[in-house]
């Protein structure tokens, strides 16, 4: 019997997308003076808004403005206030959750259903988490009276365009300092309706200011001589130029950069579970995921078996309209990421590793790919080594625990790794073993804000969420000088 | 009959070993007034790579010994500084021109800064860790690992207690180093190697050069096996363009705001400087959910 499901599409009305969105700048929503620039729907191919993008003079604009909210309000708030503006903020993004999922899904192309059930509620628990250290800065264990560095230059990506500005945004305030952050070029929409919200919220104008645009402004934004604090989060190469160009500064750097995740299945991990896992590591967000699970390493003596599990689940994940309730895989961001992806596969194609797809069909128009496996990689290739970011998993095998800890550490990333055994204490050893800041025991991608997330070596350096991930906006340098 | 001196050879320390520079290369060093003291290494691109492969080596073993274990050795480099008081003291003297009761102070000073950092081994997971409460079914906790190799470049006009206050820091996290020593002081800093070499540190833990700043260091900070950099000893010229050289690799850089005071207690800035928190969740199930959590 065949058993399809009917189309089952969250209406995009509550959105109410605009024609025309507009930067916040000093607490006001104003033209920018750079080129106006289309966003599209990822998952038609067609345009969905006009936004106006900022000039350097607009920067500098922001700049001063946040640095004004700085002295004049945001400082020398009590830090019990600070915390709540931030827990409004997180109240109103709950009450606004569904339009901020829609317009997310509408703008990124990534299911209703991640939107809906990850993204706009961790944003908003991201919010409430850290409104409630803003006043406990001195249970840190970094000191009675930990100082704001001051004004927060930061740049986030395209992949969870709503989350990363909570993740940017909520722990530079509960710390003290103000902030002006750069949406990313494909995806300015979430945090505009955010903008909103934070408008609502009566916040100080200053204390937060968006500004949209693509590279260039990011540049101008973390090289612009008020900025204290630098956060960034997206591709090893930028965060590479970002710490060149600010050598010499002394300028507090925080980089959450590229990874090339390990996920490891021992012959005695439960199966199921574990197809599960690796479906969730890479296909989650289309594999667009700094963190995400890219490198499969199986275990030899199930390797033949197990993958033929894995595509029999992937072939019935459903890939289509990212606004249907029952889509499992998106669309790709942008037309550009998709000849990336593309791109790096023929490479692997070229290199001899197998490549299999999904034969689920793609939708006519839209940025579109079938979740796909390279089955026999070898380390040196490309796509065992170079991330991908897209729903492309490389498969790999190993022996013994030894050879799956050498595989998985042998990359210069160092983001995220999965171990899946039903064995206990090799499950915690290997916790220990692999060089990553995250590690999930037979389970895959969890974030919570109460949970520090980063990498080891060029996968960046400082953390989000937690304890440490306050310090991150903090001046905690401690060492006493001469002069 | 009067005793005629036998001078010591300063050598490097890489591996546990005294090697000479493979370039065959020395340098003088001078007392403070300016007269010839001894023939110091002149370590070359080649000795510094030598150094950071005993890095990796001695990393492999270190970051693996208890947080007990750390603490001991720690401790024990201690007691060998104490049993060797005297010679430090007269050296510092020769070299600094300082009164018998500051190079008193100073190695006084480097034997406690040892002891503070013998206890901390054991208490960053607790200060620096934790247990995060989730709201979903796991187990998560947060725990200090080390960096990894780290490139250091000690201070000058504080030859012992400059050097103690850099480099204690980096191995008490569980981080091996290869430390380019002060270079109007090479003495000091190889005879406090060969109290290292005494103190039942692993080989390569601590790895020690002489020579020029600026002829080693850019080396250091582009060296792609080296995981992070103390800037403490170059001046904010070759801080910059080693800054520079350090984010090809994305290592991770401290450097020091000011010129640090090593008399003052030390704060946790550079033991945080050169630690890496990972996270691990693992799955609680069912039975947590029925049960409660475990925090």
């Amino acid at each position: 019997m065949e058993w399809e499901y009917s189309p089952a599409p969250e209406s995009s009305a509550i959105a109410d997308v605009k024609d025309r969105y507009l930067p916040f700048i000093d607490g006001t929503f104003k033209e920018g003076s750079g080129e106006d620039r289309d966003t599209i729907n990822p998952g038609t191919g067609e345009r969905l808004s006009t936004v106006s993008t900022v000039s350097a003079a607009d920067i500098d604009r922001a700049v001063k403005a946040a640095r004004r909210a700085y002295e004049g309000v945001w400082s020398s708030m009590p830090g019990a206030e600070r915390g709540k503006y931030l827990f409004r903020i997180a109240r109103l993004i709950a009450e606004r959750s569904r339009e901020l999922a829609v317009v997310e899904t509408l703008d990124n192309g990534k299911p209703i259903k991640e939107t809906r059930d990850f993204d706009v509620p961790a944003t908003a628990q991201h919010f409430f988490y850290h409104a409630g250290w803003a006043d406990k800065l001195q249970h840190l264990g970094l000191g009675p009276a930990p100082q704001p560095l001051g004004v927060a230059g930061q740049v986030i990506p395209w992949n969870f365009p709503l989350l990363m500005a909570a993740w940017k945004i909520a722990p530079a305030l509960a710390a003290g300092n103000t902030v002006v952050i750069k949406s990313a070029e494909t995806t300015p929409l979430s945090i505009l309706v955010l903008a909103e919200i934070i408008a609502d919220a009566d916040l100080p104008p200053g204390v937060v200011n968006i500004v949209t645009g693509a590279g260039d402004v990011g540049s101008a934004l973390v090289n612009h001589p008020g900025i204290d604090k630098v956060a960034f989060t997206g591709s090893t190469a930028v965060g590479r130029r970002i710490q060149r160009e600010l050598a010499g500064t002394g300028r507090k750097i925080t980089l959450e950069l590229g990874g090339k995740g390990a996920n490891i299945i021992f012959e005695d991990a439960a199966q199921d579970q574990a197809v599960e896992g690796i479906i969730n590591g890479i296909f989650f967000n289309q594999g667009q995921v700094c963190c995400a699970g890219s490198r499969l390493l199986v275990q030899e003596s199930i390797a033949a078996e197990f993958i033929e599990r894995l595509k029999q689940r992937v072939e019935t994940l459903r890939v289509g309209d990212p606004m249907d309730k029952n889509t499992d895989v998106g669309a790709i961001n942008s037309e550009a990421q998709l000849g990336r992806i593309t791109a790096l596969m023929n490479a692997g194609i070229a290199e001899g590793a197998e490549l299999w797809s999904s034969s689920c069909p793609l939708p006519k128009n839209g940025f579109y790919l079938s979740p796909s496996i390279f089955t026999n990689a070898t380390p040196s290739m490309r796509v065992a080594r170079e991330e991908i970011f897209g729903p492309i998993l490389t498969t790999m095998t190993f022996r013994t625990p030894d050879e799956a800890v050498t595989k998985a550490n042998n990359s210069p990333y160092g983001l995220s790794a999965g171990v899946w055994t039903e064995k206990g204490s090799r499950a915690m050893g290997m916790a220990a073993a692999l060089r990553a800041g995250v590690i999930w025991d037979n389970t895959f991608n969890r974030f919570d804000p109460a949970a520090s997330f980063g990498g080891y070596k060029e996968s960046g350096f400082g953390r989000e969420g937690g304890p440490s991930g306050l310090a991150a906006y903090l001046d905690t340098d401690d060492e006493a000088v001469v002069r | 009959m009067s005793h005629l001196a036998v001078a010591k050879t300063y050598k490097l320390f890489i591996g546990g070993a005294f090697p000479r520079s493979e370039s065959g290369r020395t340098y003088q060093a001078h007392d403070h007034k300016d007269n010839f003291l001894a023939n110091a290494a002149l370590a070359s691109r080649k000795d510094l790579r030598d150094a950071v492969v005993a890095g990796r080596k001695g990393y492999a073993a270190w970051s693996k010994a208890t947080a007990y274990n750390r603490g001991q050795v720690i401790y024990r480099i201690a007691e060998m500084l104490e049993g060797r008081r005297t010679e430090f003291v007269d050296l510092i003297m020769t070299s600094t021109g300082a009164s018998n009761r500051n190079a008193t102070t100073e190695v006084d000073a480097a034997i406690d800064r040892l002891v503070h950092y013998a206890g901390w081994t054991d208490k960053l997971a607790a200060v620096l860790g934790s247990a995060n409460p989730v709201s979903s079914p796991y187990f998560s906790y947060s725990a200090p690992e080390p960096t990894g190799v780290v490139g250091l470049l000690a201070p000058s006009g504080s030859p012992l207690l400059g050097l103690v206050s850099v480099l204690a820091p980096v191995i008490t996290g569980g981080n091996a180093c290869v430390v380019i020593a002060a270079e109007q002081d090479p003495c000091a800093a190889i005879t406090f190697a060969e109290v290292v070499a005494t103190s039942d540190v692993p080989p390569g833990v601590i790895n020690i050069l002489t020579g020029r700043i600026t002829e080693l260091a850019r080396h250091l900070a582009a060296h792609a096996d080296v995981n992070a950099l103390d800037l403490t000893g170059a001046d904010a010229e070759l801080r910059e363009s080693l800054e520079q050289a350090a984010a090809d690799t994305v290592k991770r850089v401290y450097t020091p705001r000011g010129v640090p005071d090593f008399a003052a207690a030390p704060g946790t800035a550079r033991l945080r400087a050169f630690l890496e928190i990972k996270t691990v969740w693992h799955p609680t199930g069912a039975l947590a959910l029925s049960g409660g959590t475990s925090y």
